[in-house]
């Protein structure tokens, strides 16, 4: 087997050296109605590279990738390009096979662009610190709501009916078994409407999403100068975060912690995971953050170099206090989001994100003109929501036919909502072409 | 003082390491990388974008107005920062990686190319199922592996990591506690005092008081300790096995069947799994639930901190509380269950979307590749190297615990003792000699612990020079001025010893433009 050096000749020399008979003997400590006689049955026995490429090729062409048909679907993922560069970074051995950290002289290379990653992160979203990562939106955002419930002493968190059910059903699990209460209001494109008017005296925090799971902009300041003057913090979800090359960012509006999606960043589909997740807040609360903070410091002869630092708040160092549960993050995704931004830059980014918008913009036109849709999105980035005169999730399965895929529908997200029902949300990025948008558009008059 | 002592084949002996001044600041392959903030000129590009069609922006008043601060390179600049950043890590591609508990094996580079594979790395997590089908067949197929392996009747797919399982595990317990009306009174989690951080801490999370249990001399569970413990309050026990000590928990199946008994839950902490998958079945030891770490036993690289991946196997008694999404067969081909339906009671959603699928597929194609005949070799290899390891070195440091060990041998400081070389410092020497350090201190239940895991990954001529290398290092603590010479330690890493307390002291987690760093001092 090519990934075991041993051969009979090396494991009777070492057994030798051990002093004992058998590989055998080195399991005596399990009991023994316990030990497998032989191999597990019902599975397979070794096979070469070939034949394990002839599986998986044959797995993997059963389905459909979004880049064989025209794809507008988004909420929460993204199909962005990927510099060939940026793969290539992220496979050097190096990165690829290393561990966390915590041997910070072998490990510069890791926590230099861990430190590249926090700040640009700040930057994105306007914010102060942020940390080294979480593994995606969903989570983060759960993290950010008990870091509120810590920072406040409180335990209620208010959800915006536009936040991505998959962020809310997170967050309301995690409620259920921790004991925090979550009131979560019912899906509206309008996402900070009703919001203010449920801040008591103990509420934590209230969590918005921008843009919100319709694709709308919504300016939350007032929103947030309501939560300061109750003593809740404001969350902000951003589920794509390439927006923020073309919006003012979250912080600007006084927002007290932000979490978002990476996975738009250097980071493909890989249908829904490994994603990476962000997190950045205010510096008064960085002895709150759960997860892995990488800091500047110098080494012994004086020279700059990084360190993993603030570990007190973690579970190695903190166990049943820790502010978190989280060891893993998603080190190699940040990497790979660390590699493309600093391909973009400051003109990339904003480059990229007029695209975006600019294509979001031409299929908004386009779509609005089919007979029966209506726009339901004023203000927004690269996604949008259309109604239609029927059910979208229908209409989505009639245009996969048509190779469009033409976007999430109500019902996958909010099921057995009436009134979502009909909805379909869209996106739209710099993959698309013009030709894609016409296709989707005449395949929808056809299906409608 | 003369700190050359020991150091064959290095002529000059101190004068030949002092460090060499360089006017660039590199030092040859070593080089000296500014941050990529403190790089660039405004107006460079390392991705070309298409420009732009003419249409009304629908920003509203949302424009951005401010810069965002990121700095402007080209794309030869980019993969040579880059690619200076990775000379400085040290990975299992660059030499043996022994460190205990993180299962630092080799990851195969099929498993990469599996991976970037368009139908599975191109497909959204929410296109129509009907698109999907090969990625619901995958996931299912690597879910029939994990459940033959161990044994267990069901397992939740969608954990992210190891700690993400646990939590998925534990919830799952806690659920199947409170369909019995009993979270106000089953408040206790027992936990060895040997057990992971991730253990305690995730007990916190759902509120559960986390009770230690001490170890026996032998290094496991002291089952008098835990037989006083039990009681109608305790909700479960977290063990893990084979344990941080490198130790299977003989008592295992007693343990099980007395928590049972008492009404709570087994959880086993599945990180050491890779010790016995193959060869020996959680479910036949009484387990209710377990994470596996994909990252660890099955090859998904580390990445240096993710991402990693952590199905949990659960027992038929928690099956019924699996979160969503889950994955089942019909007459229809496969179906993702996003909602509650049927006799299932699911805890809820733990994650956006549907797991680590990237994760799954590096997994299976790492299984595929092994057989369940590998998979057996590789843990039998894996706990013959550790063996061989402890039994060349038993004689030069010291063994924490008698007999043979796992898939890690665990040893103490009382080697180092009146030397004045600490565990610590010798780890770092043995960075200077081109390895990474063992786990050091953990686990907690050893003075000055350090537990090496070799993994089956290596061969015998590479175990030989490591132990060559580790029996010379613990000689060199016997001589004079050892504690200098390794307090030092490393001298030959892109940095020396890190200033940990000054950067607690005052956090610099980001870079700042100069100006405003210099605003900030005033």
């Amino acid at each position: 087997m090519r990934y075991l050096p041993h051969t009979e000749n090396d494991r009777r020399q070492m057994l030798a050296a051990i002093g004992v008979p058998s590989v055998d003997a080195l399991f005596a400590d399990v009991p023994e109605a316990a030990r497998l006689k032989d191999v597990v049955a019902g599975l397979s026995n070794t096979m070469t590279e070939l034949e394990v490429e002839r599986e998986m090729a044959a797995m993997a062409g059963k389905n459909r990738p979004a880049g064989s048909m025209a794809s507008f679907v988004g909420c929460g993922a993204y199909r962005h390009h990927v510099p060939a560069s940026v793969d290539y970074i992220i496979q050097r051995g190096e990165f690829l096979t290393s561990y966390t950290p915590y041997q910070p002289e072998i490990a510069q290379g890791t926590l230099q662009y861990l430190f590249e990653f926090q700040t640009q992160v700040a930057l994105l979203t306007g914010m102060e610190v942020a940390n080294a990562s979480m593994y995606d939106a969903a989570t983060a955002c759960v993290e950010a709501v008990m870091m509120a419930n810590r920072v406040t002493r409180r335990g209620k968190a208010i959800l915006s009916g536009a936040l991505h059910p998959h962020y809310r059903e997170t967050v309301e699990t995690h409620g259920r078994f921790s004991g925090f209460a979550v009131d979560a209001l019912a899906p509206s494109p309008e996402g900070l409407k009703g919001l203010a008017e449920k801040i008591d005296a103990t509420t934590s925090c209230v969590v918005v999403q921008y843009p919100n799971v319709f694709g709308r902009l919504e300016d939350f300041s007032a929103l947030a100068a309501a939560c300061q003057k109750a003593g809740a913090l404001l969350i902000c979800a951003v589920p794509e975060i390439v927006s923020m090359g073309a919006v003012t960012p979250p912080g600007e509006m006084g927002a007290d912690i932000v979490v978002g999606e990476g996975q738009s960043i250097g980071n493909g589909l890989n249908f829904g995971g490994p994603y990476v997740g962000l997190f950045a807040a205010k510096e008064k609360y960085v002895r709150q953050m759960p997860g892995r903070l990488c800091g500047e410091t110098v080494d012994a002869e004086g020279r700059r170099g990084w360190v993993l630092t603030l570990s007190t708040r973690e579970q190695h160092i903190r166990r049943e206090k820790a502010t978190s549960n989280i060891c893993t993050n998603s080190g190699l995704c940040a990497l790979a989001f660390t590699v493309h931004l600093s391909l973009l830059g400051e003109r990339g980014l904003k480059e990229l994100a007029a695209l975006n918008h600019a294509h979001a913009a031409l299929l908004a036109e386009k779509l609005g003109k089919v007979k029966g849709v209506s726009l339901m999105t004023d203000a927004f980035f690269n996604e949008f929501a259309i109604r239609l005169p029927k059910d979208a999730a229908g209409v989505v399965d009639a245009l996969v036919d048509k190779g469009v895929l033409a976007g999430v529908p109500g019902g996958r997200l909010w099921p057995g909502n009436a009134d979502m029902a009909n909805v379909l949300i869209v996106a739209a990025t710099e993959t698309n072409t013009t030709a894609d948008m016409d296709r989707f558009a005449a395949a929808l008059a056809e299906v409608i | 003082m003369d700190k050359s002592q020991g150091r064959t084949g290095v002529s000059g002996g101190e004068a030949a390491l002092a460090p060499v001044v360089t006017k660039s600041g590199h030092r040859a392959l070593d080089q000296n990388e500014p941050l990529i903030f403190e790089q660039g000129v405004p107006g460079r590009i390392g991705v070309d974008v298409a420009p732009a069609p003419k249409v009304a922006s629908k920003l509203g008043a949302f424009a951005r107005k401010a810069e965002v601060g990121l700095p402007c390179l080209s794309e030869p600049q980019v993969v040579r920062h880059f690619t200076r950043l990775s000379q400085k890590n040290y990975g299992i591609d660059s030499g043996l990686f022994p460190l205990g508990s993180c299962t630092m094996k080799h990851n195969p580079r099929l498993n990469e190319k599996m991976a970037r594979l368009p139908g599975f790395a191109d497909i959204h997590p929410l296109q129509p199922v009907k698109t999907v089908q090969g990625a619901l067949e995958l996931i299912d197929r690597l879910a029939h592996w994990l459940k033959a392996l161990t044994g267990m009747p069901a397992v939740a797919m969608s954990p992210a990591a190891g700690a993400h399982g646990e939590l998925c595990g534990m919830v799952a317990i806690w659920s199947a506690i409170a369909a019995k009306g009993e979270t106000a009174t089953r408040k206790r989690v027992l936990v060895p005092e040997s057990a992971h951080g991730t253990n305690p801490a995730t007990a916190a999370l759902l509120g559960f008081h986390v009770d230690p249990i001490p170890a026996a001399a032998d290094g496991r569970v002291d089952l008098a300790a835990f037989e006083k413990k039990l009681g109608p309050d305790v909700a479960a026990i977290m063990l893990t096995n084979p344990n941080t000590c490198g130790l299977f928990e003989r008592d295992i199946r007693k343990i099980a069947d007395l928590i049972h008994k008492a009404g709570g839950y087994f959880y086993c902490d599945g990180a050491n799994y890779n010790a016995i998958a193959g060869r020996v079945r959680p479910a036949d030891l009484g387990v209710d639930a377990m994470h596996i770490n994909l990252h660890k036993t099955f090859s998904t690289p580390h990445g240096g901190g993710g991402p990693g991946s952590g199905p949990v196997v659960l027992s038929d008694l928690l099956a019924p509380y699996a979160p969503l999404p889950y994955v089942v067969h019909g007459k229809d081909g496969f179906r993702l269950v996003e909602t509650k339906e049927g006799d299932a009671k699911p805890f809820g959603r733990l994650k956006a979307f549907n797991g680590q699928m990237g994760m799954f597929v590096r997994a299976l194609a790492y299984m595929l590749s092994h057989g369940a005949d590998g998979i057996r070799q590789a843990s039998e290899d894996a706990v013959l190297n550790a063996n061989y390891v402890q039994a060349r070195l038993k004689d030069v440091m010291t063994p924490a615990f008698g007999g043979t060990c796992m898939h890690e041998a665990l040893f103490d400081d009382t080697f180092l003792e009146g030397t004045g070389v600490s565990t610590l410092d010798f780890a770092k020497a043995m960075i200077d000699e081109g390895y990474h350090p063992m786990t050091m201190y953990f686990p907690l239940v050893v003075h000055g612990a350090m537990l090496v895991e070799p993994t089956e990954s290596e061969s015998k001529e590479s175990l030989d020079t490591f132990i060559d290398t580790l029996r010379h290092l613990a000689g060199e603590t016997k001589k004079p001025g050892a504690a200098d010479f390794f307090h030092a330690a490393p001298r030959l890493a892109p940095r020396r010893r890190l200033d940990e307390t000054r950067a607690a002291r005052a956090p610099v987690l980001r870079w700042k433009p100069p100006a405003a760093t210099k605003q900030a001092a005033e």
